[in-house]
């Protein structure tokens, strides 16, 4: 008999979004309530995995199919406390365009329970079912303001990528069965045979799959036409929690089955990194659009989040794991600034619409800067701690190239991070706007920036809670 | 656990910002506003006064230290002065409240912001000159970033946004190498506490390259010839107390920097590198000196002679000799003193006249003659006339550049007269000569605070002029134990 309650969580969530479902056919015009009861399953989900598996020893469930650990556990509940807050401080956007309804908690969980088996599998078919999943429920939330045709866009974009990089995948996958005959990851690393050049084709395939999802470049192509085209509560959705599922299964993928094939990928990797942060520096400096230009500073931040894992250590991947949480953070505050550029239900996205902010909104401009400054990476905010475990591990390896050019692209991309602090501060203002927010709404804003600022006073916190991480 | 007097001084100013944070800022308060700030810096300088009569001059022992746990088992926040630091301290202390009284005339809108920027700031700049590890340091030393770009940017003149950023790019660019530098000393020798690493020396074959890559971010911040074209830009656009911070203090925590971590991390490399920096030097001191002379802009003028000064200081750094050394800390302290006071001068007749342009101005000798007579005091401060403080740091720094290499010491003491020049020069334009622009007989003179922060200023630059010698014994024994280090470690090896 399985140990079934270390799944439980997953469990849990899946009957919730049954009866999610059920309750809203009945109930269908009462988005509230669905979405209060969304809110405490992903409270519950998240307490159900700390209390059942943040303690317990690396387990394989179901033929090996699923492993639970720290990592795994970790990652679930940050995701599903992303998921919570993004679905919390959203509500009011959605009121405003009119699509506050049952289903956009629902598709969130769905994409959320998807996320968790990813985080889960130990098996190339589980971890292609999870992806699958978080998928599908994504690409109709980046459809989700289906009058307006950018959002349409956006999805069907989203979708026929999505779609050819699953493909992709999906080769990858066949290939490496084909090859060693399971698709189990632990069978998979036995078999090996460095020799056999399939085997880095399937490998090469799978890195150009994953490598999608979470739009490292060369393949971030959809990332900035989605981002910006999706809702702005999805977007915040698209640019933190799918990123976290993401990178867990590539430390996963990379270092459980194919540890012994590394001088393969981590070339591959390496230049995912560099590119990513070159690229994202680069790019954003010509962009109008704020959801845009957060577009390619993600796609930057995830070119940091690889370099460590390029480093192909413990404190590689601990580093990584640091930088995706302070990420989610920095994201968590910047979406939130965003979400309060509203007048006359009607909001603004364009850089120059927080022209002189500073004057009007003294305090918004203010966490605005504390968090544009952290993503720059400059001292003392959380962003530059974050850099600086990443570089840390990244120079034990004596991989300066690696480390001189992602920090040359800090510099870049402060540039452009400092050109918004410019326009909030320097230029004229222009008209006020609304002041009339949610509790979460500020909520979030004044926790995340407060937690960047002081992040300096209690820096061990966050080491302790990844240090038990412990992969290679 | 004794009192722990450093980690105070660098918090009080930024508790002071808090809480002038939460005041709120109208106009009436606006007026409060400005004496909380002038208290906690003014409460700062005492502090540090009374840290001075603590010091003990007779070792170079760090004192005062302060060792916690920060992040553990990587980092420890560790903050201890020697006779090196302790004068840094005491300038930036001093020359803060100075800035935060003389803003009364030039900063019209959102004051209590901008008191704001500057204690931190003040917090940011003790903290650089007392930290003991490589990243506390690296820490504070780009933390002051984002309040400088935000005092140029926002209250800053006409093209201040090119400034700011140009300011904040250079700055960043050079400072990311001594990042990468940091982490890999911590991987070599396993920690960043700069005890540990003075004792345990770092391995010859790295040096060189560390060594470049801590020159990259001080070269910037000094600024050093080629790389001096933000300094100009910078000075110009921001506003008077802007200027007096960046050319006071930001410029000296370069020099601290390669007197602290250069010579005495790296010695080999530093023994190495010796020409270049002479070459560097003598090209700043010659170079911008004939540009400064050829300035329409006062504070420009001001500005490359910053560069110049700064010149002498790296020069006399590399000297390694007991003299150079100490005239290097002389000089920079002189400097901070006398070019605080430069800028606050070209400050009061453009708040009066809103020009800073040289041709503006002539014969306004008679008409506001307390103002002639501090402006000229400083001037020839800054020209290094013997019984100012600026005489005795030149000559020093001389003296030790002629015992190293002679040819190096003679181009540079041309230096001196040219730098003469242009200070006579600017002197003469703008204060003798025929009254032609008769707006000018509308100015009035010094006015009170004016006044008091120029005689504040001008007090220690006589008074080390003729008496430098509390300087000297606070600095003498930490640099005479450094160079015997360096030599040690030169010998040990080489």
């Amino acid at each position: 008999m399985e140990n079934l309650q270390l799944v439980l969580p997953e469990i849990f969530l899946s009957l919730s979004i049954m009866f999610l479902l059920i309750l809203g056919v009945f109930k269908n015009n009462s988005p509230r309530l669905v979405q209060n009861l969304s809110l405490a399953v992903l409270i519950i989900t998240a307490v159900i995995t700390f209390n059942e598996t943040i303690g317990i020893n690396e387990t394989k469930l179901f033929d090996n199919s699923i492993v639970i650990d720290y990592l795994s556990s970790l990652m679930k509940i940050i995701t599903l406390l992303a998921a919570f807050l993004v679905l919390i401080i959203s509500s009011n956007y959605l009121k405003t365009f009119q699509i506050f309804k049952i289903e956009y908690p629902i598709l969130i969980l769905s994409s959320v329970l998807g996320m968790m088996v990813m985080i889960n599998s130990n098996d190339l078919i589980v971890f292609y079912m999870g992806l699958e999943l978080q998928s599908l429920a994504l690409y109709v939330l980046a459809t989700f303001n289906r009058d307006q045709i950018k959002s349409s866009e956006a999805g069907l974009k989203y979708f026929v990528l999505s779609a050819l990089s699953s493909g992709l995948l999906l080769y990858g996958c066949s290939l490496i069965y084909g090859f060693t005959g399971s698709t189990n990851f632990n069978v998979i690393a036995n078999q090996l045979n460095s020799n056999e050049y399939a085997l880095t084709f399937g490998i090469v395939f799978i890195l150009v799959g994953l490598a999608f999802k979470i739009s490292a470049v060369p393949f971030h192509m959809w990332a900035p036409d989605v981002y910006e085209g999706s809702p702005t509560s999805v977007t915040l959705f698209f640019t933190m929690v799918p990123k976290i599922a993401a990178l867990t299964v590539f430390i996963r993928f990379l270092y459980v089955p194919f540890l012994n094939l590394i001088d393969q990928w981590q070339m591959i990797l390496i230049f995912l990194s560099i590119a990513s942060m070159l690229f994202g520096a680069i790019a954003a400096i010509g962009q109008t659009n704020l959801k845009r230009l957060v577009a390619y500073s993600s796609i930057g931040h995830v070119g940091y989040a690889l370099a460590g894992l390029a480093a192909a250590t413990n404190d590689g991947i601990q580093s990584s794991v640091i930088y995706i949480t302070i990420y989610v953070l920095m994201n968590l505050g910047l979406f939130s600034c965003l979400l309060m550029l509203k007048r006359n239900n009607k909001y603004f996205e364009k850089i120059d619409d927080l022209s002189g902010l500073s004057k009007n909104h003294p305090m918004l401009a203010l966490s605005l800067l504390i968090i544009l400054f952290s993503l720059a990476g400059i001292p003392p905010l959380a962003g530059f701690f974050a850099k600086f475990y990443v570089f840390k591990a990244v120079i034990e390896q004596s991989m300066y190239f690696l480390a001189i050019v992602g920090l040359l692209s800090t510099v870049v991309a402060a540039f452009y991070y400092l050109r918004i602090i410019k326009i909030m501060y320097f230029d004229e203002q222009k008209e006020k706007y609304d002041t009339d927010h949610g509790f979460w709404l500020k909520f979030s804003l004044t926790a995340s920036t407060l937690l960047i600022l002081i992040y300096f006073i209690f820096p061990s916190q966050l080491i302790e809670v990844v240090s038990r991480i412990n992969i290679i | 656990m004794n009192f722990p007097i450093l980690s105070s001084l660098i918090l009080l100013p930024s508790i002071g910002a808090l809480f002038l944070f939460f005041t709120k800022s109208d106009k009436k308060n606006n007026f409060t506003g400005k004496y909380v700030a002038l208290f906690t810096s003014a409460v700062n300088f005492f502090l540090s006064i009374y840290l001075w009569i603590l010091f003990d001059p007779t070792t170079s022992e760090f004192q005062f230290v302060e060792e916690r746990i920060w992040i553990k088992d990587i980092i420890n926040y560790k903050v201890g002065i020697d006779g090196i630091s302790i004068l840094f301290i005491l300038l930036t202390t001093f020359i803060t409240p100075l800035c935060i009284i003389s803003v009364n005339n030039s900063i019209k809108e959102r004051l209590s912001e901008f008191l704001i920027a500057v204690l931190i700031m003040e917090s940011f700049m003790i903290g650089v000159f007392c930290s003991l590890d490589l990243v506390i340091f690296y820490l504070f030393f780009e933390a002051g970033l984002i309040p400088m770009f935000l005092i140029i940017g926002i209250w800053g003149g006409a093209r201040r946004v090119y400034s700011a950023f140009k300011f904040f790019l250079y700055t960043l660019l050079g400072s990311v190498l001594m990042l990468v530098a940091i982490i890999t000393i911590y991987w070599l020798n396993g920690t960043t506490d700069v005890v540990e690493l003075y004792n345990s020396g770092i391995d010859i074959r790295y040096q060189n390259i560390l060594w470049f890559a801590f020159f990259s971010s001080f070269a910037v911040k000094t600024p050093m010839w080629p790389v001096h074209t933000w300094l100009p830009d910078a000075h110009v656009e921001a506003p008077t107390a802007g200027s007096v911070l960046l050319a006071a203090i930001l410029l000296k925590m370069a020099g601290y920097g390669f007197i602290r971590f250069s010579l005495g991390l790296f010695p080999v490399a530093s023994e190495i590198f010796t020409p270049l920096i002479y070459t560097l030097s003598v090209i700043a001191i010659i170079f911008t000196s004939f540009i400064a002379l050829m300035q329409e802009d006062m504070k420009k003028l001001i500005a490359y002679s910053s560069v110049a000064h700064m010149g002498y200081v790296t020069l006399g750094i590399f000297t390694i000799q007991q003299q150079g050394i100490e005239g290097s800390i002389i000089q920079m302290i002189s400097h901070g003193i006398v070019s605080a006071a430069l800028f606050l001068c070209v400050g009061v007749v453009y708040d009066r006249m809103h020009s800073r342009l040289i041709n503006t101005y002539g014969g306004i000798v008679t008409i506001i003659p307390k103002y002639s007579i501090l402006f000229m005091l400083f001037t020839l401060a800054a020209l290094g006339l013997p019984g100012t403080s600026g005489f005795v740091g030149e000559f020093l720094i001389l003296m030790g550049a002629f015992k190293d290499n002679f040819l190096v010491a003679v181009i540079a003491s041309l230096g001196v007269i040219i730098g003469a020049a242009y200070m006579l020069w600017l002197y003469k334009r703008v204060v003798f000569g025929k009254l032609i622009n008769t707006d000018l007989k509308q100015m009035f003179d010094l006015n009170r605070s004016e006044l008091f922060i120029l005689s504040c200023l001008a007090f220690p630059t006589l008074f080390f002029g003729f008496y430098p010698d509390p300087l000297i014994n606070t600095i003498e024994v930490s640099i005479s134990d450094l160079i015997d280090q360096y030599n040690f470690e030169l010998v040990s090896k080489t």
